[in-house]
Order: C-alpha cells, then sequence, then structure tokens
C-alpha cells in the first residue's frame, strides 16, 4: 500500500506501542470512553466498552451505515443521552453534561448535515463561535462599551480564519446562500472559533467537490499539527488513509477494529464488515464495465459465498 | 361623505393609545418569534396577566409604578412557567402550551369564583384603578384640542396617555434595536436558525430561550396595561382574537425588523378605521348595520392581510434578501 510509504509519521510516533485491538490503550489520551450503551428500543445502537482517543492526533471512526458513529458522536458531545456509561475528557467526567457545557469544555463538534445557520450573515456565524463574549449577558449587551473591545478581537480572528477557509469574499453574504461545500467549511471555521482542544467532525469530506477536499484536508492536517486533537467520521477511504494517525473501525455499535490506517484497511474483520474486498479498485476506470471483469468479479463473489457458507456450517457442527 | 371626519379617525388611529398597546404587545412577540423563533400564541395571556396585576395593585391604593412591577412580576412568573416544560422541547409545544395558557387565564379571570379579585366577567370597571395613572399626569386638567382632535387632558383615553404610551414605544424600539444589534441577539438569531448549532457553540440555549420568553413576555404584560388603561380589564377583550391581531401586525410590518411591529400596528387599525367608515356612510343601514359593518370591515382587512402575507411574506419592512433563502 503506497499510501502508507508516504504517510508523514511523526504524527503516529505516540502510536508505536498501542496495541492494534479494540480499546486499546493509549499514552495519552484525551478522551477516554467506558461501557457507553445506547439502545432505541430493542435496537443497540452504540455498545462501546472503552474508547481511548490519543491527544494531538487525527483519529478517523470509520463504519459502515448504521455502525452507530454519529449516535456515539452525538453521546459523547451531550446531544443525546446514553442508557449507561462515562467518558471523560481532558480527566473531566463529561457523562451527562449538557451539550454547550461540553463544547465550552473544549470539545467541539460538527454536524453531517450541515448547520449554517442560514439568515445570518457568514460573519456572524462565526462570531458566533467565540466564548466568553461578555455581551452575550442580556444586561451587558445594553452596555456596548463592555462587550465591543471583545467584539473586535473576535472579528479580527474570524477574518483570519475566514480568509484562510477561503470565504473571506463571502463575509457579508448569507450563510444560507452558500454553497454546500462552502457551508461544510464555514462550520468547521465557526467550530475553530471556540479554540477547542478537540474538534469532532461528522463527514466533513460529504458533498465537498475534490478541489475543495485538498485545501479541507491540509486544514485539518494542520489543526493536528497546531495541537488540536481531531476525531472524524468518514466514508471517504482515500481521505481516511491520507490524513488519519489512528483508525477506529465500528461495525453494529461495537468497536470491531483499532490499528493504523494501513493495517486496519488489511484487517480481515474490517473488509469483511465493511471495506470489501476490492476497495482498493478505482471505481471510475472504465475497464471495470467490461463484460470479462464482471462475470470475473461475481465468480469471485460466488466463491466467497460458498467460503463463507462451509466455515458457517462447519462451525455449526 | 365627510371626509374630514374620517381622516380625523383614521389618522386618530396612528396615534391612539390601543394602537401603542398593540405596538408594544408586538415588539414583545418579536422578540419571541423574530429574534428567536419561539411561537408563542398566548401574547393575549401576558397582556391580561399584566393589566390583571396593575388594576389590582392600584384599585388596593399602590402607586402606578408599584402596579407596573406586579405586572411585570406576574408576567415573569407566568413565562417561567409556560418555559419551564416547554423550552427542552421543539418549537410547536411552545405555541400549543401557551394558547392554552392565555385561555386558562382569561378562563381563571372571568370565572365567577374569581370576581372578588379581578371582577369575573363584568372585569375591573375603569374609575377604580386608573386614577393611580392619573396622579402621575403632569398635564393641567381639563381638554385640549389639537388640529381635530379633543381629549381629556389626564383622565383616561386622554393626551397624557398617548405620550406615556408612546414614549414606551419609542423606549422599547430603542431597547429591542440595541439588543438585536448585540452578541446576546445574534445567539438568540442563532436559535432561530438552528438551536442544536448554537449548542455545540457552546452556548446554554435553554437559559436564552428563557430569556427571549421572559423579555418578550414582559413587554407584551405592559402593552396589556396600556391596553387597558383607556377601557377597562375585562378578561375577554384579550383572548384569542388579540394574540392574532398582535401576530397580524407582527407579520404586516415584519418580523426580525425594529419598526415592524409599529408600523404595523399603525396601519392595521389606521386602515380597519379607514374601511368602517367609510363603510358607515356609504351603506345604507338597511342592508349593513353597525354591528355588520364591524365584522364586514375585519373581513376585508382579513383578505388583504392574507393576499400581503402570500405576496409580500417577510412584511412591509421585511428584508427580501433574507426571504430569498429557504430555510429548511
Amino acid at each position: 500500500m503506497s499510501a502508507d510509504a508516504t504517510h508523514p509519521s511523526p504524527s503516529a510516533a505516540p502510536f508505536a506501542d498501542v496495541e492494534h485491538v479494540p480499546g486499546a490503550k493509549k499514552p495519552d489520551p484525551i478522551l477516554v470512553a467506558d461501557g457507553v450503551h445506547r439502545a432505541f428500543g430493542g435496537m443497540v445502537a452504540v455498545d462501546v466498552d472503552h474508547l481511548e482517543v490519543q491527544r494531538g492526533a487525527i483519529t478517523a471512526l470509520i463504519g459502515p451505515n448504521g455502525a452507530g458513529k454519529t449516535t456515539l458522536f452525538n453521546l459523547l458531545t451531550g446531544f443525546d443521552k446514553p442508557d449507561r456509561g462515562a467518558w471523560s475528557f481532558d480527566g473531566k467526567p463529561l457523562a451527562g453534561v449538557a451539550a454547550g457545557n461540553v463544547a465550552k469544555a473544549g470539545m467541539v463538534r460538527t454536524f453531517q448535515l450541515t448547520k449554517a445557520l442560514s439568515r445570518m450573515t457568514v460573519i456572524d456565524n462565526m462570531r458566533l463561535g467565540a466564548p466568553d463574549q461578555p455581551g452575550e449577558n442580556l444586561l451587558a449587551a445594553l452596555v456596548p462599551p463592555l462587550w465591543r473591545g471583545r467584539e473586535a478581537e473576535i472579528t479580527a480572528q474570524a477574518d483570519a480564519l475566514l480568509e484562510r477557509f477561503k470565504l473571506d469574499t463571502k463575509r457579508q453574504d448569507f450563510a444560507g446562500s452558500l454553497s454546500g461545500g462552502q457551508r461544510k467549511l464555514l462550520e468547521m471555521a465557526r467550530a475553530l472559533m471556540n479554540g477547542p482542544s478537540m474538534i469532532m467532525l461528522d463527514e466533513p469530506m460529504a458533498g465537498v467537490n475534490p478541489a475543495l477536499t485538498q485545501s479541507l484536508l491540509g486544514h485539518i492536517q494542520s489543526l493536528r499539527d497546531e495541537g488540536t486533537t481531531v476525531l472524524f467520521v468518514e466514508h471517504d477511504m482515500h481521505m481516511v488513509r491520507h490524513i488519519s494517525d489512528w483508525v477506529v473501525v465500528m461495525a453494529e455499535g461495537r468497536i470491531v477494529a483499532e490499528g493504523p490506517p494501513g493495517e486496519v484497511m488489511r484487517d480481515q474483520a474490517v473488509i469483511d464488515a465493511y471495506l470489501g474486498a476490492h476497495h482498493d479498485t478505482d471505481l471510475g476506470d472504465d475497464a471495470l464495465l467490461s463484460d470479462e471483469v464482471a462475470e470475473r468479479l461475481e465468480a469471485e463473489a460466488d466463491a466467497e459465498q460458498a467460503d463463507r457458507d462451509a466455515k458457517h456450517e462447519g462451525g455449526g457442527r | 361623505m365627510d371626509w374630514t371626519r374620517i381622516l380625523a379617525n383614521v389618522v386618530g388611529e396612528f396615534f391612539s393609545p390601543i394602537t401603542a398597546a398593540y405596538a408594544i404587545a408586538a415588539i414583545g412577540l418579536n422578540v419571541h418569534f423574530g429574534l428567536t423563533g419561539l411561537l408563542n400564541m398566548g401574547q393575549a395571556g401576558f397582556m391580561l396577566i399584566g393589566a390583571y396585576g396593575f388594576a389590582i395593585t392600584t384599585l388596593a391604593g399602590h402607586s402606578a409604578l408599584t402596579g407596573l412591577l406586579v405586572g411585570l412580576a406576574a408576567s415573569v412568573v407566568f413565562a417561567l412557567l409556560l418555559g419551564m416544560p416547554t423550552l427542552r422541547l421543539r418549537g410547536d409545544y411552545l405555541a400549543i402550551v401557551t394558547i392554552a395558557a392565555a385561555e386558562i387565564v382569561r378562563l381563571v379571570g372571568r370565572s365567577t369564583s374569581m370576581t372578588w379579585l379581578t371582577g369575573g366577567n363584568a372585569g375591573i370597571a375603569g374609575d377604580g384603578f386608573k386614577d393611580a395613572f392619573h396622579a402621575t399626569c403632569l398635564l393641567p386638567e381639563g381638554n385640549s384640542t389639537i388640529l381635530f382632535w379633543t381629549y381629556s387632558n389626564c383622565y383616561s383615553n386622554s393626551w397624557w396617555l398617548r405620550i406615556v404610551g408612546w414614549l414606551a414605544v419609542a423606549l422599547f424600539c430603542l431597547l429591542v434595536w440595541r439588543l438585536m444589534n448585540s452578541p446576546w441577539g445574534r445567539v438568540l438569531k442563532g436559535i432561530r436558525e438552528d438551536e442544536d448549532a448554537v449548542r455545540s457553540l457552546g452556548k446554554s440555549v435553554y437559559s436564552y430561550k428563557m430569556q427571549s420568553l421572559i423579555l418578550g413576555g414582559a413587554l407584551g404584560a405592559i402593552g396589556g396595561i396600556f391596553f387597558s388603561l383607556p377601557q377597562a380589564v375585562q378578561a375577554d377583550s384579550m383572548g384569542r382574537p388579540t394574540t392574532f391581531f398582535v401576530w397580524t401586525l407582527l407579520l404586516l410590518g415584519g418580523a426580525a425588523t425594529v419598526f415592524g411591529p409599529v408600523l404595523g400596528s399603525m396601519l392595521l387599525w389606521a386602515v380597519l378605521m379607514l374601511v368602517k367608515s367609510v363603510m358607515r356612510d356609504v351603506i345604507p343601514s338597511t342592508v349593513l348595520n353597525t354591528e355588520q359593518i364591524e365584522m364586514f370591515s375585519f373581513i376585508i382587512v382579513g383578505l388583504t392581510l392574507m393576499l400581503l402575507v402570500i405576496f409580500r411574506p417577510q412584511g412591509i419592512l421585511g428584508d427580501k434578501k433574507e426571504l430569498a433563502i429557504n430555510v429548511r
């Protein structure tokens, strides 16, 4: 796997001694979750025994649709309540803490379906992300001198971020007039206004055009290089392989594998549960469309199925 | 047709105390709906609570200021009671609870068992509770005529009430303008757009929604006090239709704007007066009597408003660009 060889590894160094098993201990975890369980009726959406997220690294959370990735995000950030379980962030227990306070503690998330505040300008979206604005108090709001100074700081910070995310030309536009990809960028930039120590991105690449993807990847990596911990959910394996230092795989609510990206993607359990045997094949390759290839793949699938059936029967006896 | 009289009537509506009262109540609703996206369908309940608080306190011999404070305090308690169970839920629930709560206030207020306090069905007649407000009057006794309009200086539907009422409108416009353009107002607007997003940015959404509900409700209570001062406190005069008038004129003027509620109130009542006055002169009483004309003019105004909301849903002062964005 060539991606491995080119992978910048200084950030992967902390993982040198980490076991490649689900729930592995990390040298310096920023987020530790234990026994987090969430069921919707009879359907168990999340059942995570133990999860640690290494500080200052990019961790990818992957898994098939319905694996419970977003539900886990919701639980950890206070947007949903688990049936049981505990987790701590930076040493502080966060179970049962309201979403607003989770963000204040330094763990900020974005959403799979972007939540741009449509009828507010881009710059106001950004300003809203900033913490410690005294003018957000009802009484202080009436006395501008109390908050003008902080407002100027916030605006400067927002403008710098907008420039970095190439949104500075849209400064005064309503967020609702941005394209889907620009909204993703805006949401990420807005989350950064909080100066979070950990940012959780739910499918940051979904619906973003390839050119923008490249710059988003750059942004995420530079975040990590500045010391922010990144945890993201993503289906785009190229991206996962390209930027993540560590990969956690979920299936049916559980963590089924952990490891560095290259190795996890060779893990038989992960291939079976999620990736499929041909995850490395470029689907855009026209050669795949020929009858010959189709027949070969079909035969292969049949063989796999037969193999599985045989194993199943063997296990049954 | 006596155009001078009709015009005097119509223009008189522009600065009548009732217009001011509706404007203030609508400014409150604008804080709820325009700024925060809260669907308060019971603004009349807040108005009635404020009016009762003021009238009962001043009847007991206290000053107008004490009456105002009691009315405000009562509306704050009412807002807390309504908000605590509903503000954690999605918007529609608040709408249901507020309309029901406003009806409860009205029905309890008019019930026979409450006659000792609220005057029951008959309400609290003007003579008693207005004295405290008259006592604040800085104008000399007597009547004054300015152009076409003659009113008492201090008593009941007076010049003094107009002065105080419209000063209050101006003050509350200033207040809302200040708040709308502050970081506090920005958080509220964010909540209006998407409260989960605001939550994810580290704000306590529940607390902001509660503040908004209380502030808007308190403005509603003050509106209710001005509404009762030229007439009487009568539960049925502040029922569901009142809530819908407040909504109508807010949407007419333009929600989420500073002057929308004021312009909406002035226009709605002036146009209604124009339609009524003209019809009274034009239509013989054998075809439509006065009461029927009253109803008919509401129908015409209602129809006009429907057209307006269909073709200009952002209201008169609303921002077209803002509306072009399809929200969800």
